[in-house]
């Protein structure tokens, strides 16, 4: 089943016209690594699907619900979670503020993730409830991020830049923290710079040239055509 | 100044504090949140004082009258910020004072259809009426007891709500960063909206409670207005612990200014907001 499924979409910022028919679908379940050079317009296509910039022309569906041009949070209340380039915590809210503020339940009222499920997931918030958000460093702001966006007990997660900026290893834990969050059944969409980082965990991936879909297939058949990655991705 | 002279002025400074806390602190939360000059909370007030005139003629009783002025205010502000203040959130701050001080004439206006132009008082409540004999000649009336600590009450209430309550956190949040609160499934407008006429509704309350003390009559919102911007820049833009501080500095600066310098009363107030401000430009509670 299509979790979400977008359809032809063009999206513009001003008279700038960004998307140019882009479709883009995420099964339930499913990890799709979302590939492009630097303003290819990755950013804009996942907050099109979230709604902060609504589409000019084209349709956005999460499971059979038109949701074209629905403002961010009723698209969010669909179970779909995202975790922004530059993580966007609130520095004026505690860590445990931050994660408490955003729990609810997911569709079909699932409360798998609670406040004690993430600080399990990540222990190093555990210690840190107390501290303001703006005091963490940029790894723990980074998990700070996904585990505000678990406590919606989301069905999609979708991490953009999540490992931007970090050092190898704290990248490596955020790696691992994928996975497992893979392993529980959500689905997820990744962008990041680190390409084989992300086929290793993806199901699938989508590559965007100047707003446009120029592949979309496995993570095997993206390897299997070197240069494939070398024209679009410059690897 | 002897003894029972200190305290009485002390509770008076409390008081007229605490009251002009509870006025101001809509006015910067709408200030502080959405970003909006907002002229016409100081009409709130007035509005709030002639419900309390009229709805007690109504209803003969004071506290139905403020049972109902609440909730009549809460549903003006909810229509008030639907109908023109959501419009106003990403205009500058020229239309922003442009439209509120246009509902400022239009709410004089229809006050003035629907009551008149005439002082009114109100009367308090019976059992509130007494006074608490101090010495042989002097006395603390009840009601101004009463009024510091309903306002005692709503002050720690506020602190709870914003401090402590998931529904705190989230208008926290949404005040640091409406986008990514929306993105995590929060109604901000909603949310917003429900402040505003929590704001409104704080106001209004505040005329109803001061009616019966300092008399109803036209023009009583455009005082209020200005020492509630004295509070905000004091305070802090959009601190409501900064607009607590800086208003109950206000009350006990006012009162005692009346008492030891009669001739400089009107002056006290902003000369303590100057000396403030030269200290902190940004106000006690503001980040500059
Ligand atoms: N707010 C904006 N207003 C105007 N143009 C924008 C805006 N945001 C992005 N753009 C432009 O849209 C194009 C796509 O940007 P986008 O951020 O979606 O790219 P991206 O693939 O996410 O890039 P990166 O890898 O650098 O994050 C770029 O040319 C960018 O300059
Ligand atoms: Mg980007």
């Amino acid at each position: 089943m299509n979790l979400l499924e977008a359809r032809g979409l063009h999206t513009y910022y001003g008279a700038s016209h960004i998307l140019r028919g882009v479709d883009f679908t995420v099964r339930a379940g499913e990890t799709v690594g979302l590939m492009g050079r630097n303003g290819m317009g990755k950013t804009t296509l996942i907050r099109s699907l979230l709604g902060f910039v609504p589409p000019r022309r084209g349709e956005v569906k999460v499971r059979d619900d038109t949701m074209t041009g629905a403002p961010p949070h009723r698209i969010a209340q669909c179970g779909i979670a995202g975790v922004p380039e530059g993580r966007g915590i609130f520095p004026n809210l505690s860590v445990r503020e931050n994660l408490v503020m955003a729990a609810r339940a997911g569709v079909g009222g699932r409360r798998d993730w609670t406040l004690a499920r993430v600080l399990d997931t990540f222990p190093r918030l555990g210690e840190r409830l107390a501290h303001g958000g703006a005091q963490l460093s940029g790894g723990e702001q980074q998990m700070l991020t996904i585990g505000r966006a678990l406590m919606t007990n989301p069905d999609l997660l979708v991490l953009d830049e999540a490992t931007e900026g970090l050092a190898p290893k704290i990248a490596a834990d955020i790696w691992g923290i994928v996975r497992r969050i893979r392993d529980t059944g959500i689905a997820t969409v990744l962008v990041d710079k680190n390409h084989a980082a992300v086929t290793a965990v993806s199901d699938r991936n989508v590559i965007l040239v100047k707003g446009e879909v120029v592949f979309d297939g496995s993570s095997a058949a993206l390897h299997a055509d070197p240069a494939l990655l070398h024209r679009h991705l410059g690897v | 100044m002897d003894p029972v002279t200190f305290l009485i002025q002390s509770l008076n400074g409390l008081q007229y504090g605490l009251l002009l806390f509870l006025v101001a602190s809509g006015l910067t939360l709408v200030f502080g949140i959405m970003g909006v000059v907002n002229l016409a909370h100081g009409s709130f007030y007035m509005i709030g004082a002639y419900l309390a005139f009229s709805l007690s003629a109504l209803t003969g009783s004071f506290f139905g009258a403020v049972a109902l002025g609440i909730v009549l205010s809460v549903v003006f502000g909810l229509l008030l910020e639907w109908a023109l203040f959501s419009r106003l959130y990403h205009r500058d701050h020229l239309d922003q004072v442009l439209l509120t001080y246009g509902l400022i004439l239009i709410f004089e206006e229809l006050r003035s259809l629907a009551v008149g132009d005439d002082v009114h008082s109100v009367a308090m409540p019976d059992f509130l009426s007494a006074s608490i004999p101090l010495t042989d000649t002097l006395s603390y009336p009840v009601y101004r007891l009463f009024m510091s600590g309903i306002c005692i009450v709503l002050a720690m209430s506020m602190y709870v709500v914003i401090q402590r309550t998931r529904l705190g956190m989230r208008i926290r949040a949404g005040t640091s960063n409406r986008e990514m609160a929306q993105g995590l499934g929060i109604d901000i407008r909603l949310l917003f909206r429900f402040v505003f006429a929590f704001g409104v509704a704080l106001a209004a309350l505040g005329g109803m409670l001061a009616a019966p003390v300092s008399s109803v009559f036209p023009g009583m919102g455009s005082q209020v207005l200005i020492l509630c911007f004295v509070v905000v820049v004091i305070g802090g833009i959009g601190s409501v612990w900064g607009a607590l501080l800086a208003a109950l500095l206000i009350g006990f600066t006012d009162t005692f200014g009346k008492v030891l310098f009669p001739d400089y009363a009107g002056l006290s107030v902003y000369v303590l907001m100057a000396a403030i401000l030269l200290w902190r430009p940004a106000g006690l509670f503001g980040r500059a």
